[in-house]
């Protein structure tokens, strides 16, 4: 779609494009976008028009997450203590966008600091899902993937600590990638759990996932975890045939949403029919997973919240008192209450007599969780399951059971524990909403996961399907 | 003072360095304006993540052998949590488990006398925080600004086990591990607050208290003197010493309390996830074959080399700079009288004045050296040659020397205030043909006189014996 895009944009107007999707934001109920970076978005697109230039995402509006970077553009993470914030740089993956000629359109809205499967802990208040604005989008990443879904914006980044890409994607029935851990530079990204997460892209199709991963990964000497080395993802090898995809029996059954599992079973034998072989396979220590997740992502959150304090950016009072009061203040007013949740939760976690307790076991579980992994892949090339055990639920039916959200997350939150890699792709509907296939791949093997995603959706619909809003 | 227990922390920065620990700024901050060597890392905005330099670790690791610690096979960064206004993480980059070095040890001079080995826990490396500027005092400032230029400089962090037993001792470790910080350069003392201690202090039977900060090595020792007193004087009265965190406070020199153990933090240390473990046995060997010889080495081959005693040797050591100071001098004039010269003499007019060995040139000093060896000019006269080269007054020992005539009278000149005397003093003559040696020394005193003193008294005594043999 996005090189079609092009050629359109080639021949016609970028400037009148950006335009039309600016007005349509404007009339929006989505609340997909927290804020417009108009006036340098159109400023940019006239001069495509006037040269275009050769980068390979010239002319291509972007919609970015909070989280992420952007110089000059207020960047606040949907939470009150950092509104105000306009960073003085650019994260790795806006230099990527900016320098292959991309337009940063504006920043869409996400769970306050990540934290979340549904976008409505932003202090911008929820995202609207486009198949249903009763419904929540997914989260984190919930603003991106609704825009996307929406018509707002052609693509988007997100960023997905314990699948806060591949749930939005799912629930809002586009495609959405989680790359292996390493793959993407976080530099920029503000970090939220810093040992799981990666920046990843929210588009219409999967060719247009693997556009923007060859422009946004690679190796960044800011980022002591980035993997050396650049990898090409295009054109993405179509057919499936001699694939070997396991099915992990853990990903199914109880907890399932029954539709949910039907159209996931439904891509599955599309995917045999293509050539592609499966059996079933175990990963026996994902009943542990969602407990290690918690308190790993917890813990490094209460470190990595540590420095919003007011003191050199982001939220103030006003009136100064000493120091401990008025940071302790400040800190009371900016974070909402998930994000302090978490921040006493992993405080907790990581106090003396208590760290060997949970962090150090969580960290022995999230071992066995890759070895699982790991195993699995001496066998098959992939493995396939549902990215949610549901579609989309309605706003504020979850909000105040933070357990029954968690639980949401079971099948994303061991890649990340893993570090592997993972793909979102429609797959069919349960009732009006769509349903995601979760695709997960080797460390470093994006190229068969795109590769089957592909395939996928080549032989099927679903991603043509467009929901009633626009 | 057989009962006193001290344990000292030393914060030294690797100033040395030209970037800080995990970004690119410049370390060079000290003539800067306030926030102005910064950049998003080391003020640790939203999204920056920390690049280890791996300089820091390769100056930590010479440190670490050169205090005779073990370098870890694989070393690790943690994060150590609080909040403070100087620290813009809300954590500071630092080791926990598996620092960088464990259990070394280096010798000083002890109280009595005898040296004796210093052990070291470990040495660990992290980042500086940044700097407060009060306006006021600590405890009655209206406001208070943060500079961050400090922020992300390279630290090593050195805990000695409480091997030390008076002020005095502390103050000798001090000076040790500072003359092979220099040695390795690795460290330049002369910046402010460059090396920082804070001293573990307690009393047979007492609990200890910790006094934080203490920049400068005469404050360590004062700090230390005034603790002492104070536990002391408690526990004649029977007061119990508690557990506390103490400020030494540098214009009244007392320690004041600061906080009590009770409210202790907890630094929920756990592993930094931006950073990958480094195995560094590999970096071991080289760095090791790389090594500079140390104070002590050094100190014993002077003794061998250049036949000097223990004391000029260990004088001319302490200090890298004066060492290489006297090896180039002693290349170019006898070596021992260049020692005598150097350790006895220069190294005290240089202290007087509060200047370094920089600022006098070795080709001088050898010129003086060989001067006086050369019987040219009087100890005397050598002492001012020293003293005007450093208080600007002449620009060289050979110009001076003529200028001021401080040039040894001529010999035939000498000679002939020998004959005079002897003629003169026939009192003394007849002494000294009776057995009294130390007659010679009136007549010595007369030739004296007569040269105005610019006669050396040995060569003189030696002429003057002479020709009272021939009577």
């Amino acid at each position: 779609m996005l090189m079609e895009l092009r050629e359109q944009l080639l021949s016609g107007s970028a400037e009148d494009y950006l335009s039309k999707l600016f007005l349509k934001i404007e009339r929006s109920s989505l609340n997909g976008f927290t804020s417009l970076a108009r006036e340098s978005a159109l400023q940019q697109a006239r001069e495509f028009d006037k040269n275009p230039g050769k980068g390979r995402l010239a002319g291509v509006p972007i919609a970015i997450k909070e989280c992420i970077s952007t110089k000059g553009i207020e960047t606040n993470c949907s939470s009150n203590i950092l509104r105000g914030y306009i960073p003085p740089y650019d994260a790795h993956v806006i230099q990527q966008l900016k320098a292959e000629g991309a337009i940063i359109m504006g920043k869409t809205n996400m769970d306050e600091f990540a934290m979340g499967s549904s976008t409505e802990t932003s202090c911008f208040g929820p995202t609207r899902n486009p198949w249903d604005l009763d419904c929540v989008p997914g989260g984190s990443s919930g603003g991106s993937a609704a825009v996307v879904a929406g018509g707002e914006a052609p693509c988007a980044l997100g960023s997905d600590t314990g699948g806060s890409v591949r749930c939005p994607a799912s629930f809002c029935g586009i495609v959405g990638l989680k790359p292996t851990y390493g793959l993407v530079s976080r530099y920029g990204l503000i970090a939220y759990a810093n040992s799981l997460e990666q920046i990843g892209p929210l588009t219409r199709t999967v060719e247009d996932t693997a556009l923007l991963m060859e422009v946004i990964a690679g190796h960044d000497e800011r980022d002591t975890t980035s993997a050396e080395g650049k990898k090409s993802y295009l054109p993405i090898k179509e057919g499936v045939s001699g694939l070997k995809i396991g099915i992990p029996r853990e990903y199914f059954g109880e907890g399932v949403n029954k539709e949910v599992e039907r159209a996931v079973w439904d891509a599955i034998n599309t995917l045999e029919g293509l050539g592609a072989t499966w059996k079933e396979v175990s990963l026996p220590h994902t009943k542990h997973a969602l407990a290690a997740y918690y308190v790993i992502a917890m813990s490094e959150a209460s470190s990595n919240l540590a420095r919003f304090d007011g003191l050199r950016y982001g939220l103030r009072l006003g009136e100064d008192k000493d120091w401990h009061t008025t940071f302790s203040d400040i800190r009371a007013k900016g974070f909402g209450p998930e994000a302090k949740r978490r921040i006493l939760l992993g405080t907790y976690a990581l106090s003396a007599g208590y760290y060997g307790r949970y962090y150090l076991k969580a960290l022995k579980v999230r071992t066995l969780i890759k070895e699982d992994f790991l195993r699995a892949f001496k066998d098959v090339d992939l493995l396939a399951g549902p990215t949610m055990p549901i579609p989309a639920f309605r706003i504020g039916e979850r909000i105040n059971d933070p357990l029954s959200l968690y639980l949401a997350d079971v099948f994303t939150v061991p890649i990340n524990l893993a570090g592997v890699p993972a793909i979102s792709v429609p797959c069919g509907f349960a009732g009006h909403l769509p349903v995601g296939l979760q695709l997960i791949g080797r460390h470093f093997d994006e190229a068969t996961v795109l590769q089957a995603a592909h395939t996928f959706e080549k032989a099927t619909f679903f991603h043509e399907k467009m929901p009633e809003v626009i | 003072m057989e009962d006193v227990i001290i344990g000292l922390e030393i914060h030294v920065q690797l100033n040395r360095l030209r970037s800080k620990m995990f970004c690119g700024c410049s370390t060079d901050y000290h003539n800067s304006e306030p926030n102005s060597h910064t950049c998003p890392v080391c003020l640790g905005l939203p999204g920056s993540l920390p690049v280890l330099n791996k300089k820091a670790v390769e100056f930590g690791i010479k440190v670490g052998l050169a205090l005779n610690c073990t370098i870890e096979e694989e070393t690790l960064f943690y994060r150590k949590n609080y909040y403070y206004p100087d620290l813009p993480k809300g954590f500071q980059i630092s080791q926990y488990d598996f620092p960088l070095a464990t259990r070394g040890h280096i010798m000083i001079l002890g109280d009595d006398g005898v040296e004796r080995d210093i052990r070291i826990n470990r040495a660990h490396m992290e980042e500086d925080p940044g700097r407060l500027v009060h306006a006021g005092t600590i405890d009655r400032a209206k406001y208070t600004m943060v500079d961050y230029n400090r922020c992300g400089m390279p630290l090593l962090e050195v805990v000695t086990e409480p091997d030390l037993r008076s002020p005095k001792e502390a103050r000798a470790f001090l000076d040790k591990l500072k003359s092979i910080l220099e040695y390795l350069e690795v460290f330049d003392g002369s910046l402010e607050g460059s090396m920082r201690v804070d001293a573990n202090i307690s009393l047979k039977g007492g609990d200890r208290t910790e006094i934080k900060n203490i920049s400068g090595f005469k404050g360590v020792e004062k700090a230390l003197s005034y603790e002492i007193t104070r536990q002391k004087n408690m526990q004649r009265r029977n007061i119990k010493v508690v557990q506390e965190t103490r400020h030494f406070d540098e214009i009244r020199n007392i320690t004041v309390s600061i906080r009590s153990k009770v409210g202790a933090h907890d630094y929920r240390y756990f592993p930094e996830c931006d950073l990958v473990g480094l195995r560094i046995a590999s970096w071991v060997p080289a760095i090791k074959a790389a090594l500079p010889e140390l104070p002590d080495a050094k100190r014993k081959r002077f003794v061998e080399q250049y036949n000097l005693s223990d004391d000029h040797a260990k004088s001319l050591t302490s200090e890298i700079k004066v060492a290489n100071f006297y090896e180039a001098v002693a290349a170019r004039a006898p070596p021992k009288l260049a020692a005598v010269w150097i350790a006895d003499v220069l190294k005290g007019e240089l202290n007087y004045r509060g200047r370094t060995i920089d600022g006098f040139s070795q080709e001088h000093m050898a010129g003086i050296v060989n001067m006086l060896a050369e019987g040219k000019i009087t100890e005397d006269g050598a002492v001012q040659v020293i003293r005007d080269l450093l208080d600007g007054r002449g620009s060289s020992p050979d110009e001076i020397v003529k200028s001021k005539g401080l040039g040894k009278a001529e010999d035939d000149a000498v000679q002939k205030a020998v004959r005079e005397a002897v003629a003169e003093s026939a009192d003394a003559v007849a002494d000294y043909k009776a057995g009294s040696e130390r007659a010679l020394n009136f007549i010595v005193g007369v030739v004296m006189k007569k040269t105005r003193g610019k006669a050396s008294p040995g060569e003189v005594h030696r002429l003057v014996k002479a020709e009272v043999e021939k009577i």
